[in-house]
């Protein structure tokens, strides 16, 4: 059932500071609202259960994408319409402008923000595995200061994080030296526009002749929340791709994701399904690097 | 309630609605904009589909205070010069109807709306795709609507009238 709109407040505080201000104020109390296209869904549905939001939508100094020499930082309020038509991330961050391109229709693009897709905090979200895979750092900021925490601590739980009441995610910054690393990402969903994912697997592999010498991977879907794969990685680490150890290779990384792989069954997918695919997703990264 | 102040297919006006009420139902409710469909509510077909600041958005998933300052325009906007001349198969002259827009008229002539339930965010989609790409191919037409869900066409009449509009506007009035 629809909700009833004139029990929810929502106030539009003029800046950053005033934000900060309210949340410390009453910390819990508030939930922050930026591009609508998560708690709108909520709201229409009837399953809102926050009463006071407070808009940053309209926040200027969450809204950037600036670069310096060793990473990319983006502002939590940048749209993913501005991440596709950035230039630099296109350049440096194939992997984030692919899964820009494909979180949501171009309508959700114009308004659904990287910090919200990351707050929200789905097993299932886009850009997370991307982050896991660059290894990218999140800086949150409150009225007591600001931190900066390796984005992989971010997830604690199914929709867990951890930021504190009073605290707001205000930049994800991403390293830039990614170049000599191949780069893979898939997808897996009910068909191509706009699906919510099966499973998603991103990866970065940097070769040392037919040696893995540093592989990252982030999935989606495999466990409560976005992770890291990091028995998969430890067991790739320093062995070998050539024709005649890529069999063995495949099966040892196999194996070790399926000890980290807890996916469930749900109106999407199944545990089983999931699982047998995220193997396969890495499988066919592990032979596109051998060839 | 907020006090909101939003131009609307041109035309200024200040409203006092629930803060997150709808824009959907803002237009729909408080404005008699009925153009703008609801379909699923949870921003997969695009139904509702409007320009804010002349980017595409779902309108129901936009709180109305978050308008508050914008233009929005609506399918209803697309097309203010009035027609000249008469029809004999209309009730009333021309001049009292308002001229299609060069892409209405092309989902017209093309078959590109049927029940019509998706056709006003088809056509704004189409307008938001053609202000970024004037000469679309067809992949760039098909990720430019595939947040547009139609149960009618099955998409190729669709496309064929996005086509046929991207030949006749050189520059999208």
């Amino acid at each position: 059932m629809r909700s009833d709109v004139s029990q929810f407040a929502l106030t539009a505080p003029p800046s950053l500071e005033a934000v900060l201000t309210t949340l410390a104020q009453d910390p819990g109390q508030h939930t922050l609202l930026a591009g609508g296209t998560e708690i709108m869904v909520a709201l229409g549905v009837g399953r809102l259960t926050q009463k006071s939001l407070l808009s940053i939508h309209h926040l200027r100094e969450l809204r950037f994408i600036g670069v310096d020499d060793n990473s990319i930082h983006i502002g939590s309020g940048t749209t993913f319409t501005d991440i596709r038509r950035s230039k630099a991330i296109a350049a440096d961050l194939p992997l984030m402008a692919q899964s820009a391109s494909w979180t949501g229709s171009v309508a959700n693009q114009n308004r659904g923000t990287l910090g919200g897709n990351i707050c929200n905090a789905s097993p299932a979200a886009d850009t997370p595995p991307v982050l896991l895979a660059y290894g990218a750092t999140v800086t949150l900021i409150s009225k007591s200061g600001t931190r900066t925490i390796p984005y992989a601590d971010f997830h604690l739980g199914y929709k867990k994080t951890a930021l504190r009441p009073d605290e707001l995610l205000h930049t994800i910054t991403v390293p830039r030296h990614v170049a000599d690393y191949r780069h893979y990402i898939r997808k897996v969903g009910t068909r191509n526009a706009q699906a919510i994912s099966k499973i998603a697997l991103a990866a970065v592999a940097k070769l040392d002749g037919n040696i893995i010498s540093d592989i990252r991977l982030g999935a989606a879907s495999l466990t409560d929340r976005p992770v890291r794969c990091s028995a998969a990685e430890a067991a790739l680490l320093n062995q070998p791709i050539d024709a005649s150890n890529i069999d063995a290779t495949v099966r040892a990384a196999r194996a070790a994701l399926a000890t980290e792989a807890h996916p469930i069954d749900d109106i999407r997918s199944t545990a089983k399904y999931r699982a047998a695919v995220a193997g396969n997703l890495l499988e066919e990264f592990l032979r596109s690097l051998s060839v | 309630m907020s006090l909101i102040h939003l131009t609307i297919n041109g035309n200024k006006q200040t409203l006092d609605v629930p803060p997150m009420k709808r824009l959907l139902d803002v237009l729909r409710e408080d404005l008699h904009l009925t153009g703008t469909k609801e379909g699923c509510g949870e921003g997969e077909c695009g139904a509702c589909a409007v320009l804010l600041d002349g980017d595409l958005v779902n309108s129901c998933l936009v709180p109305a205070l978050q308008t508050n300052g914008t233009k929005i325009t609506t399918i209803e906007g697309l097309s203010t010069t009035p027609t000249s001349g008469t029809d004999p198969l209309l009730p009333i002259p021309c001049s009292l109807l308002p001229a299609l827009h060069p892409i209405q008229q092309c989902f017209l002539e093309r078959g590109g709306a049927q029940c019509g339930i998706c056709t006003p965010g088809m056509i704004l989609a189409t307008h938001h795709l053609l202000d970024k790409y004037p000469n679309p191919t067809m992949e760039q037409i098909q990720e430019g609507l595939a947040g547009n869900l139609c149960r009618c066409t099955g998409y190729m009449r669709i496309f064929e009238s996005v086509q046929q509009a991207a030949q006749q506007l050189v520059v999208i009035p």
